[in-house]
């Protein structure tokens, strides 16, 4: 008896906490400390809204649990003896339903690869990029064939605009942006020879970065090109969105990771990530992990908020991507890893996958709202299951995977009335809308100085002297030695508000001043308004 | 081991026949949205610049007085009616919505200085400086025939002749009472030809009165001795006065908080005073650069209406101390009365030259039924712009006023005056015993003292 109670307590008690975990979530950081304010009146305005603000985030969490239909898939042994990266993709695939075991494919294209891929943001459609100018784009929901075309030649990297409607490939000499029929729509040649693509989707920029380490930014729905910028660091091809602030991560030969703005002629950060070249760089949604993985058989995770390392392991990549629910896929020759919970203290080896021998993966990359991870490799594409990896529950607003047409049109127009500044790409995006702390007061006020001064000049004034002997105590001396002491304490007071006023030296031009008399005016060198 | 992917099957998050609304799934997760500040601010930001493209507040004149018009009085019974009586003794009952005369009521010798209805609208009371008071019965609106420009000719169903001019009236909220103000307050029985009660506190001429809304026994009465006056119906005697250095032109009591009350005064601020404590106004709402004629609540309490002798007309949150909007027009005169209309929605003012004029209250509302979710749209961007009204881009944007240059002009004179008044008092106070000069808050500077 006394044991079921306390049972239904601990179950209660369960409850309880996750309900708290849920209400952090979605109360967004912590609310004001508004002990501190005077103003009666505001404290009053903003203890409610502070309330209302508690209020909606628990609301949420209350709710969440009917608004989201779909449960978030999972791997997990049965026993301690399993590991869950020994299971091989044939297993997983007997053990899920019918419908999900028809999503992997391989794709045995030899002709015209190595391959690079593409998804939308809602996970629906794939654009495909084959090395020797092979481009085509995939329904993934219903596994239709688009379009497919060849441009006969180089195609380096492709990437969605907002929608599936538009997309932008980069080619031999220049970026190109064809529409979902592939026609060619735009050439950008400004962009140069561009060796790869980034979207900015709240921004509506597309950045590039060319061979000669040049960085772009085109708003595409203007085609106002916002920023041009030399990184100075050479040719690379490592480029990554951070989705979070929507800053963008260049990985360079030398090592360094540098973090560009379109607002900013130097880079936000500089991190020494390697020593050789970094061959990969990826963020986690949440926007404080970076992965990035360098020739020295390194990937770190770093911690964005510290800039430090929080893990280190001793592999290759070529290239790697964090999918919504934070796993680190790599690829390596013909081998792909998965990682589970990087960020935090027990990371471990989540999945392995390996193609066949001989097969060069060239980019991996998670299929939003799915736990699928498509692969581009030497011999075509493929794409396996990750069971964990995808976010269950879209957003019919955010991200709708089963958009209809019309829904379509409307979010593509709410997308450009809400269309962002490019200023509004920054570190932490909860800047806008706060109070910048108080700058540290450097300069003292000429008041202040004078104070200051006067209190020297007491004090040296008082001073007490020994006396001394052979006429040196003399009185004139007394008095000469006092006007030294007062000179010297006096003098680097004169300094600081010499620098304050600004340069008081260099006199003014008195001519200037002088109002002429009327019937002089003439004669003088401008004339003068009267 | 134990797997389960995501697997969504097409049919369960479409819907089955074209005629079904669409499925619609939420999750707030903060992760699925970055940048969810930038975006607010942008929406924010324009809805703030839509706001000024869909400012347009004046909705039409209504012509049809002959001289200025003087007063004014809303019809409880019709949302769209509305009595006005002008400086040639003429009263018309207009039809808001036509903007057209339904009918006149004529017969006042002198310029018509007051207008009351009843709380049940029937009986409509006007005064005037030719020493009488009229009551008259409101005709019941045909307002679906607005063609009969001016229709029955009514005739006063009593008129009360007495001793002085009269300068206001004001019906009872509950209770058939109404009172009169001019050389004394009279308190009227609508079936006595001579008031029933009358008070008098020194010798000056009362200019308007008010009377609760919630207390109905009690009233409130402005004097040309700059005072405002508090009285009680049941007592033979005046209850408090307030004696201000200017006089106040108008009073209003808040009708949601009926201890509260808002007087227009003439040295262009309109004070808020707690009617239990009158040794301080509450709040001094500023803004106007001339004397304040006339001031009206809205039926929701939050916010009022002043017109005023700047030819502007002004609406002020309830607690704020600069107006939140200025309505003007290069025809319109100096303002002598403003009402809000019973919804809420719009304002009337009538002025110098001889037009009503209809208003919005808020400049960029639609108008007309919202679907529920356009109200809900509106509702979001409302919250959005409150909550980031404090930045600066969004701040000018939605501050900006485009002033006549007069108004702008004397704006900024009256700005330098009043520096230059506190500088003086500053300096004043430095040069004097410490101590015997206390600062005194803007609140009570005007207020000269509290008389029982």
């Amino acid at each position: 008896m006394a044991s079921a109670r306390l049972d239904t307590e601990k179950v209660k008690q369960d409850a309880q906490d996750e309900l708290e975990m849920k209400v952090a979530k979605y109360s967004r950081g912590k609310g004001a400390d508004l002990k501190v304010l005077r103003d009666k009146k505001l404290k009053a305005q903003l203890t409610a809204r502070e309330k209302l603000y508690g209020k909606s985030a628990k609301d949420a969490a209350m709710t969440d649990k009917w608004l989201m239909p779909t449960e978030g898939g999972f791997l997990e042994p049965e026993n301690d003896l399993e590991k869950s990266y020994r299971f091989k993709q044939d297993d997983v695939l007997k053990e899920v339903d019918l419908l999900s075991s028809t999503k992997p494919f391989d794709m045995i294209l030899p002709v015209l690869g190595p391959y690079t891929i593409e998804y939308t943001s809602n996970g629906r459609y794939m654009l495909v990029g084959g090395r020797k100018g092979h481009l085509a784009m995939m329904d993934m929901l219903n596994m239709d064939l688009i379009k497919e075309f060849q441009v006969r030649e180089t195609v380096r990297d492709v990437t969605f605009l907002h929608n599936e409607q538009l997309y932008a490939v980069a080619q031999k000499k220049y970026p190109y942006i064809y529409n979902r029929h592939g026609t060619e729509i735009h050439c950008l040649k400004e962009h140069g020879k561009a060796l790869k693509l980034q979207f900015l989707t709240k921004q509506f920029l597309l950045a590039s970065i060319n061979s000669f380490g040049q960085l772009h930014y085109q708003d595409v729905s203007t085609g106002e090109m916002v920023a041009n910028y030399r990184t100075g660091l050479g040719r690379t091809d490592v480029m990554r969105v951070n989705p979070y602030n929507a800053v963008i991560g260049i990985g360079h030969a030398s090592g360094k990771v540098t973090m560009w703005k379109p607002t900013s002629v130097k880079p936000l950060v500089t991190m020494l990530c390697h020593h050789g070249p970094v061959t990969a760089v990826a963020f986690d949604r949440g926007g404080h992990l970076m992965a990035t993985s360098g020739v020295d058989r390194k990937i770190k995770i770093w911690d964005l908020r510290k800039y430090e390392v929080v893990h280190s392991y001793a592999a290759r990549a070529q290239s790697l991507d964090f999918s919504e629910r934070g796993l680190l896929a790599c690829s390596n020759g013909s081998q792909v890893e998965i990682y589970r919970n990087v960020g935090g203290h027990d990371s471990k080896l989540y999945m392995k996958h390996r193609m066949m021998k001989g097969y060069q993966v060239g980019k991996v990359l998670f299929r939003p709202y799915e736990d699928i991870l498509g692969i581009g490799h030497s011999m075509g594409l493929s794409s396996i299951l990750v069971p964990g990896s995808g976010e269950p529950n879209f957003d019919t607003f955010v991200n709708n995977p089963m958009e209809t047409t019309k829904q379509k049109r409307e979010k593509e127009v709410h997308a450009l009335l809400d269309k962002l500044p490019p200023e509004t790409v920054m570190l932490n995006p909860n800047m806008i809308a706060t109070v910048r702390a108080p700058k540290k007061k450097e300069k003292k006020t000429k008041k202040e100085i004078e104070e200051e001064m006067e209190d020297a000049i007491e004090a040296a004034k008082n001073l007490e002297r020994k006396k001394k002997t052979k006429g040196r105590s003399k009185p004139s001396k007394r008095a000469k030695k006092k006007e030294e002491d007062v000179f010297r304490a006096k003098r680097p007071f004169l300094e600081e508000s010499k620098e304050i006023e600004g340069q008081p030296g260099k006199k003014q031009r008195v001519g200037e001043k002088v109002e002429l008399p009327k019937a002089l005016q003439r004669f003088a060198k401008k004339p003068q308004s009267s | 081991m134990r797997v389960k992917v995501i697997s969504r099957s097409t049919d369960e998050f479409t819907r089955e026949r074209s005629q079904d609304l669409q499925k619609v799934f939420r999750n707030y997760d903060p992760g699925l949205r970055s940048q969810e500040k930038a975006v607010e601010y942008t929406r924010a930001l324009n809805a703030a610049k839509l706001d000024k493209i869909f400012a347009k507040p004046f909705v039409g004149a209504m012509d049809g007085h002959v001289d200025a018009i003087s007063c004014m009085a809303k019809n409880p019974n019709h949302l769209k009616a509305i009595f006005s009586g002008s400086m040639d003794g003429d009263i018309r009952l207009w039809d808001i919505a036509a903007r057209k005369t339904v009918c006149q009521f004529p017969g006042h010798q002198g310029a018509v200085r007051g207008l009351a209805t009843s709380m049940d609208g029937d009986l409509l009371v006007s005064c005037g400086v030719d020493c009488t008071v009229r009551l008259w019965k409101v005709p019941m609106l045909k307002m679906v025939d607005t063609s009969d420009h001016t229709g029955d000719n009514s005739q006063p169903s009593a008129v009360f002749t007495w001793k002085h001019a009269f300068l206001g009236v004001d019906h009872q909220w509950d209770g058939n009472l109404f009172a009169t103000a001019g050389a004394q307050v009279d308190i009227w029985d609508p079936n006595r030809s001579e008031p029933i009660n009358s008070f008098q506190w020194g010798n000056d001429t009362v200019l308007s009165l008010r009377f609760d809304p919630g207390e109905c026994n009690i009233l409130i009465t402005s004097a040309s001795d700059r005072s405002l006056t508090l009285y009680d119906l049941r007592t033979s005697s005046p209850a408090r006065k307030l004696i201000m250095k200017t006089r106040c032109n108008s009073v209003c009591w808040n009708p949601r908080e009926p201890m509260n009350f808002t007087a227009a005064n003439e040295d262009t601020n309109c004070y808020s005073f707690d009617a239990r404590k009158l040794d301080e106004a509450k709040i001094v709402h500023k803004g106007h650069v001339s004397a304040v004629m006339d001031i009206d609540y809205s039926p929701t309490g939050r916010e009022f209406v002043t017109g005023s002798y700047d030819r502007t007309v002004r609406i002020f949150n309830y607690f704020g101390d600069h107006s939140r909007e200025i309505y003007h027009t290069k025809r319109m005169q100096r303002v002598f009365c403003v009402k809000y209309t019973y919804d809420g929605t719009y304002l009337v003012s009538g002025s110098d030259d001889t037009n009503l004029r209809l208003w919005k209250s808020k400049a960029s509302e639609q108008l007309g039924v919202l679907l529920p979710r356009e109200r809900k749209r509106q509702e979001y961007l409302d919250a959005i712009k409150e909550r980031y009204k404090h930045l600066p881009e969004v701040k000018r944007i939605d501050r900006h006023r485009h002033l006549p240059k007069a108004i702008y002009n004397a704006a900024n004179l009256r700005r330098t005056m009043i520096e230059a008044e506190n500088q003086k008092a500053e300096r004043r106070r430095k040069h004097s015993a410490p101590g015997s000069m206390p600062v005194q808050p803007f609140r009570k500077r005007r207020i000269i003292k509290e008389v029982e």
